[in-house]
């Protein structure tokens, strides 16, 4: 029993040998099966061979020509649309640049018409103003010499009666009038 | 000797299927496991194309990594003329990849395994990769085992290696399957047989014992998927490799 054991471990490590102990039904050439099953192969190659190649690998070939094709043209549909979105971005972006500029020439505009027509309107303020400052002074001088003269025959007056009281004389009028002028004038220069 | 023995080769054993009716034309198991193999890859493509969605659901996705993956495969090695020949290494990879598979599940007979088949396989890829070249390049295909660049006293040396190596393609591209599928599942089935092995001689404590082999089998199912996989892909990229060859020459 133990040496069968043996021995059948020994055939374990060497299947070599296993098939040496008896004939292979794979060498028994006398078997007329071993003939017939490569001639039953033959018919069911030859089936499966036109089953494949006239249905079967057409047809997957197809399916993938589908889709590489509808994988291109869904491609080429992206890239279009990306293509008029970009227009689309670029035609935006010039709009608002062309109004930007726009808005801005408007701006730069409005500003220097506003500020020549607040210049035309200083200027005619200040020439207004200018008018009538220089009637003013006219005026005012006018009064002034008007004030002047009528000062005169009081000078006069006031100076007899004080000249009359102090002294008791009446003053030459030829020799006060031109003291009296002399007197004015040092005043009005100073 | 009573008690059970280990049977690593009985998984391989034809015989006929699909009934009385198969047993008539000796259609066998193997055979069964094929027309499974070609019926779920139809029904893949009829349940992935129902909605032929711009967004694939996970059947249509599936095939078409499938389709994209062996398109790539074809255009990358052979190039642009490697379209083609196309629906050819598609219905091989799917046909062995499927076979590949479905014989990890107990009770599937793994029609890879068989070396008639995969000969069978190899051998028409041999033929149809030399046909085209010599479609393509008429007798001119001749120098492809006259190599370039090379001293002319050493062709009559490198001339036969370089038929023999030729020649040789179709017996490593079937015997590379064949044997990588048929190594896997005696494993497993020597392992599994193992452990009822141990548990006849050793009782109780066998039966404990059988979990060694029993993660070793576990761990052996990850393995036979990547092998399942990866033979598909390397009978497919060689099958492209030598559609390049017989397209280029070089």
């Amino acid at each position: 029993m133990i040496r069968r054991t043996a021995f059948a471990l020994a055939l374990s490590m060497v299947p070599a040998a296993a098939m040496a102990e008896g004939t292979m039904p794979q060498m028994d050439f006398q078997n007329p099966l071993t003939a017939s099953q490569v001639v039953w192969m033959a018919v069911i190659l030859v089936v499966l061979y036109l089953t494949l190649s006239r249905w079967g690998l057409p047809q997957i070939g197809s399916v993938l020509e589908n889709r590489e094709r509808q994988i291109a043209r869904d491609l080429e549909a992206a890239h279009a649309a990306k293509a008029a979105a970009d227009r689309a971005v670029a035609e935006l972006n010039a709009t608002m640049k062309q109004a930007r500029d726009k808005a801005q020439a408007d701006i730069a505009k409005a500003e220097v018409e506003s500020k020549a027509k607040a210049f035309a309107d200083a200027k005619v303020l200040n020439d207004k103003l200018d008018a009538q400052l220089a009637y003013s002074e006219n005026q005012i001088s006018e009064a002034r010499i008007a004030a002047l003269a009528a000062i005169k025959p009081v000078a006069a007056d006031v100076a007899t009666t004080l000249m009359a009281r102090l002294t008791g004389k009446t003053p030459d009028e030829a020799t006060l009038t031109p003291e009296i002028d002399a007197a004015l004038l040092a005043r009005q220069a100073a | 000797m009573a008690g059970p023995s280990i049977d690593a080769l009985g998984q391989f054993r034809l015989s006929t299927g699909l009934g009385p009716l198969g047993a008539a034309v000796n259609f066998t198991n193997s055979n069964e496991a094929m027309l499974a193999s070609a019926a779920i890859i139809v029904v893949l493509f009829v349940l992935g194309l129902r909605s032929r969605a711009i967004v694939p659901g996970r059947l249509q996705a599936l095939i078409e990594l499938l389709y994209e993956f062996v398109r790539n495969m074809c255009v990358d090695t052979i190039g642009e003329e490697g379209l083609r020949f196309f629906p050819l290494v598609f219905t091989l990879f799917s046909f062995i990849l499927l076979g590949n598979l479905l014989g990890l599940f107990p009770y599937f007979f793994a029609f890879t395994s068989h070396i008639a088949v995969t000969l069978s396989l190899a051998l028409f890829v041999f033929v149809f990769s030399t046909g085209v070249g010599f479609y393509t390049h008429g007798f001119r295909f001749f120098k492809f085992f006259v190599p370039e660049g090379v001293p002319v006293w050493l062709l009559p040396l490198l001339v036969p290696i370089e038929i023999i190596s030729y020649l040789s393609r179709p017996v490593s591209l079937s015997v590379r399957l064949f044997a990588n599928m048929t190594a896997g599942h005696v494993m497993w089935e020597v392992f599994a047989g193992f452990m009822l092995l141990l548990t006849a001689s050793f009782g109780i404590l066998g039966a404990f014992a059988s979990v060694v082999p029993l993660g070793l089998n576990v761990a052996l199912v990850a393995l036979e998927l990547l092998v399942a996989g990866l033979q598909a892909y390397v009978f497919a990229i060689l099958t492209c490799l030598y559609l390049h060859d017989a397209v280029h020459m070089h």
